[in-house]
C-alpha cells in the first residue's frame, strides 16, 4: 500500500509547520504522528514514519525515536476501538481493577490483546487525568468515566454498532 | 463560603464562547495591562502578588520571570504547562475544558510582560478534546482583535498556537516539555542552563502552569497587593484543589487556603465527607509524589496544631510528619484501602514514565513495582522493606530532573507512615491475600510532646 495524505490533510501538515519559526519544522512532528495514526488505521508502521520523515525532510531514526517514547503512539496494529483503561492509584481505589476484568469477561482480552475479530484490543494505562470521574477509560478522542459494568456493555454495543455502520 | 478568583465564572451558561466571557467582564485585564501598565509593571504587580507556581513546585512566580535574561534581537517564548499528568491531579483540565478564555486572557498579558510574541500552550495528548476547545477560543480572541499585530494599539505581536503531546508525563517537567515541543524524545535536560536563559529552540523561555498563568487575570484586574491580601502568609490567593479517591463529592474546588484538612474532608461544600460510613485512614494531599499521610498526621500536625490547606501547613514537620501543597491533587483513602497495593500502582506509574536516561531512576523505579508486587501478594520478606527503603534512598536527588524524587517520597512515605501494614503483609502472607489491614491506629491521637 502506497502511504500517502490526502491535499486536506497535506494542507494540515503546512499549517502545523507554520506555527513554528523558519527552520524549527522538526517541532511538527509529533502533530504529524497523531494525524498519521489517525489516518492510516490506528498505529504508525515503518512506511508510515517513512513517509512522515520524508514530509518533514528528517532522517528516519529522527521519526522512530520520537513515536517509541511516547505512549501513545502504537506501533504495531491495534483493533478498530482501543480501549484503554486507566489502572493509576486513584482509579484503583475505585474499582479499575473490575473494570479489567469485567472487560476480560465480555471480550476475552486481556491487556496488550485483541479479540480475534479485530474490533477491539484492550490496553491498561497510567494516569490520564480523570481522578475524580474514576474509574475511566479512554476510547478515541473521548473519555469514559464513571464506568460500571453496564456502562461497558453498552460501550461495546456502541462501538459493535458503529463498525456495523461502517461495513 | 471562600473567595472564587478564577472559577467565580466557571457555571454561567455557555462562558465557554467568546461573547459570554466578555460580557462577564473577560478580557478588561488585558485592556489594562497593555494600556497602562508597562511590561516590568506587569511582572512589579506578579511580584506583589506573592503568586506562587500552580504546577506543583508553589516557586514564586514573579522572581522566576525576572529571571528571564532579554538578550538584544533573540526571541522569548512563554509556554504554559498543560501536560497536567501527576496522579489526582485534574485542575487544569476543568479550567481549559469550562472556561478556556481565561487561560488565553491571562497568557497575553503574560507574554507581554515577558516580551514573547509566540506563546504556546503544550497540553497532554490524551486531552484531545481540550485542544479543540482552547484553539477555538483562540481564534475567537484573534477575531476581536485580542491576539495578532498591534494589538489594542500597543505595538505588542502576539499569537498562541496549542502543541499536544503524545502520552509522557516526564514532559511535564519543564525542560523534558521543551525537548517535547521541539520534535524529539522528552528527555530531561541538565541544568544549568536554566529555560529563563537556554529554553524553547535555544532561547529564553518561561514554562509556567495553567493555573498561574489563568492567576494573572484576577493579580491584573485587581492589583498584585490586593491578591496578596486572600490567603494567608506566603500562601496568597487561591488555589486550586482536585480531590479524588473515597469522598462523597470528588471534583475541582477553588480554596483560599485558609480553611482546614478536616473542613475541606467533610464540609459539603467540599468534598462532603467519606461514602459509605467509611473512616478516613490516609491522604496524599498534593498529588501522587507528595507524602501521604495518615489520618492523625493529616488532621493536626505533629505539634497539635490543626493542619491547613495551604503551602506552609501542609509542609509543617517536613517528610518526617508534613507532606505539600504539590499539584493540589487531593487523593483521600478510607480504610477498606490497602497502602501497600496504592503504593505499588504508583510505583509502577512511576517505572513507567521514567524517561531511563538517568540509571538510579530507570532500574531503581523498576525494582521498587517488583518489590512492592512480591509484598502485595504474599510472596515478600521482611528484608524487602529495608531494601525498598535503601532503594528510594539512592534515587533521591540522584537523577537529573525530579521524577527520581517523585519517585522515590512515595515509597519513603509509605513505609514510614504504615511500616506496621508493610510487616503485616510479610508476617501474614495469606491472610493479607483475603483482607486488608484497615484502620488499624491510623487515626489514633498521637500524644503531642510536652515542649
Amino acid at each position: 500500500m502506497k502511504v500517502s495524505f490526502t491535499s486536506e490533510q497535506l494542507q494540515e501538515v503546512q499549517r502545523l509547520v507554520s506555527r513554528y519559526p523558519e527552520g524549527r519544522e522538526k517541532s511538527a512532528l509529533i502533530p504529524v504522528l497523531h494525524l498519521a495514526q489517525d489516518t492510516f488505521g490506528g498505529w504508525l508502521s515503518t512506511d508510515v514514519m517513512d513517509y512522515v520523515a520524508s514530509l518533514l525532510q528528517l532522517k528516519p531514526i529522527e521519526v522512530y525515536e520520537v513515536a517509541s517514547f511516547y505512549s501513545m503512539f502504537n506501533l504495531s496494529p491495534v483493533g478498530k476501538h482501543l480501549l484503554e483503561v486507566c489502572q493509576t492509584g486513584p482509579c484503583m481505589l475505585n474499582g479499575s481493577e473490575s473494570i479489567v476484568e469485567y472487560i476480560y469477561v465480555r471480550l476475552g482480552i486481556r491487556p496488550g490483546e485483541t479479540t480475534t475479530d479485530g474490533q477491539f484490543t484492550l490496553k491498561t494505562v497510567e494516569c490520564l487525568g480523570a481522578c475524580g470521574y474514576a474509574p475511566m477509560l479512554q476510547l478515541g478522542e473521548h473519555y469514559k468515566e464513571h464506568l460500571t459494568k453496564e456502562k461497558i456493555d453498552a460501550l461495546i454495543e456502541s462501538c459493535y454498532a458503529k463498525s456495523a455502520a461502517l461495513n | 463560603m471562600g473567595r472564587k478568583l478564577l472559577l467565580e465564572k466557571a457555571h454561567v451558561e455557555n462562558i465557554r464562547s467568546y461573547e459570554v466571557y466578555r460580557r462577564e467582564g473577560g478580557y478588561r485585564s488585558v485592556e489594562k495591562a497593555l494600556k497602562t501598565l508597562s511590561p516590568d509593571q506587569v511582572t512589579e504587580e506578579v511580584k506583589k502578588s506573592g503568586l506562587r507556581g500552580r504546577g506543583g513546585a508553589g516557586f514564586p512566580t514573579g522572581m522566576k520571570w525576572s529571571f528571564l535574561a532579554k538578550p538584544e534581537g533573540v526571541p522569548r517564548y512563554l509556554v504554559v504547562n498543560a501536560d497536567e499528568s501527576e496522579p489526582g491531579t485534574f485542575k487544569d483540565r476543568y479550567l481549559m475544558e469550562f472556561i478556556p478564555h481565561l487561560l488565553i486572557e491571562g497568557m497575553i498579558t503574560s507574554s507581554y510582560a515577558l516580551g514573547s510574541n509566540r506563546s504556546y500552550i503544550y497540553i497532554r495528548g490524551e486531552y484531545a478534546w481540550i485542544t479543540h476547545i482552547l484553539e477555538q477560543a483562540i481564534d475567537e480572541a484573534r477575531q476581536h482583535g485580542w491576539l495578532g499585530k498591534n494589538i489594542l494599539g500597543s505595538g505588542f505581536d502576539c499569537e498562541i498556537y496549542v502543541q499536544r503531546g503524545a502520552g509522557a508525563y516526564i514532559c511535564g517537567e519543564e525542560t523534558a516539555l521543551l525537548e517535547s515541543l521541539e520534535g524529539k524524545r522528552g528527555n530531561p535536560r541538565i541544568k544549568p542552563p536554566f529555560p529563563a536563559v537556554k529554553g524553547l529552540w535555544g532561547c529564553p523561555t518561561v514554562v509556567n502552569n495553567v493555573e498561574t498563568v489563568a492567576a494573572l487575570v484576577p493579580i491584573i484586574n485587581e492589583g498584585g497587593e490586593e491578591y496578596a491580601k486572600i490567603g494567608i502568609g506566603k500562601s496568597t490567593g487561591t488555589k486550586l484543589i482536585s480531590a479524588c479517591g473515597n469522598i462523597n463529592k470528588p471534583g475541582v474546588y477553588e480554596i483560599d487556603m485558609t480553611i482546614s484538612v478536616e473542613e475541606f474532608i467533610y464540609s459539603d461544600e467540599y468534598c462532603g465527607g467519606i461514602p459509605q460510613g467509611k473512616k478516613l485512614k490516609a491522604c496524599i494531599p498534593g498529588g501522587s509524589s507528595v507524602p501521604i499521610l495518615p489520618a492523625n498526621l493529616l488532621l493536626k500536625t505533629a505539634k497539635g496544631e490543626t493542619r491547613m490547606m495551604n503551602y506552609e501547613s501542609l509542609a509543617d514537620g517536613g517528610f518526617a510528619s508534613g507532606s505539600m501543597m504539590g499539584s493540589g491533587g487531593f487523593i483521600v483513602m478510607d480504610d477498606s484501602q490497602c497502602v501497600v497495593r496504592h503504593t505499588y500502582t504508583l510505583a509502577r506509574f512511576y517505572r513507567h514514565e521514567s524517561c531511563g536516561q538517568c540509571s538510579p531512576c530507570r532500574e531503581g523505579t523498576g525494582w521498587m513495582e517488583k518489590i512492592l508486587w512480591n509484598i502485595e501478594t504474599g510472596k515478600g520478606r521482611s528484608s524487602d522493606i529495608d531494601l525498598l527503603w535503601d532503594i528510594q534512598r539512592k534515587i533521591e536527588g540522584n537523577t537529573i530532573c525530579p521524577l527520581g524524587d517523585a519517585a522515590a517520597w512515595p515509597v519513603a512515605a509509605a513505609i514510614r507512615h504504615f511500616r506496621d501494614e508493610f510487616e503485616w503483609h510479610v508476617s501474614h502472607p495469606e491472610e493479607a491475600q483475603k483482607r486488608n489491614y484497615g484502620l488499624a491506629h491510623y487515626a489514633d491521637p498521637l500524644t503531642v510532646p510536652v515542649a
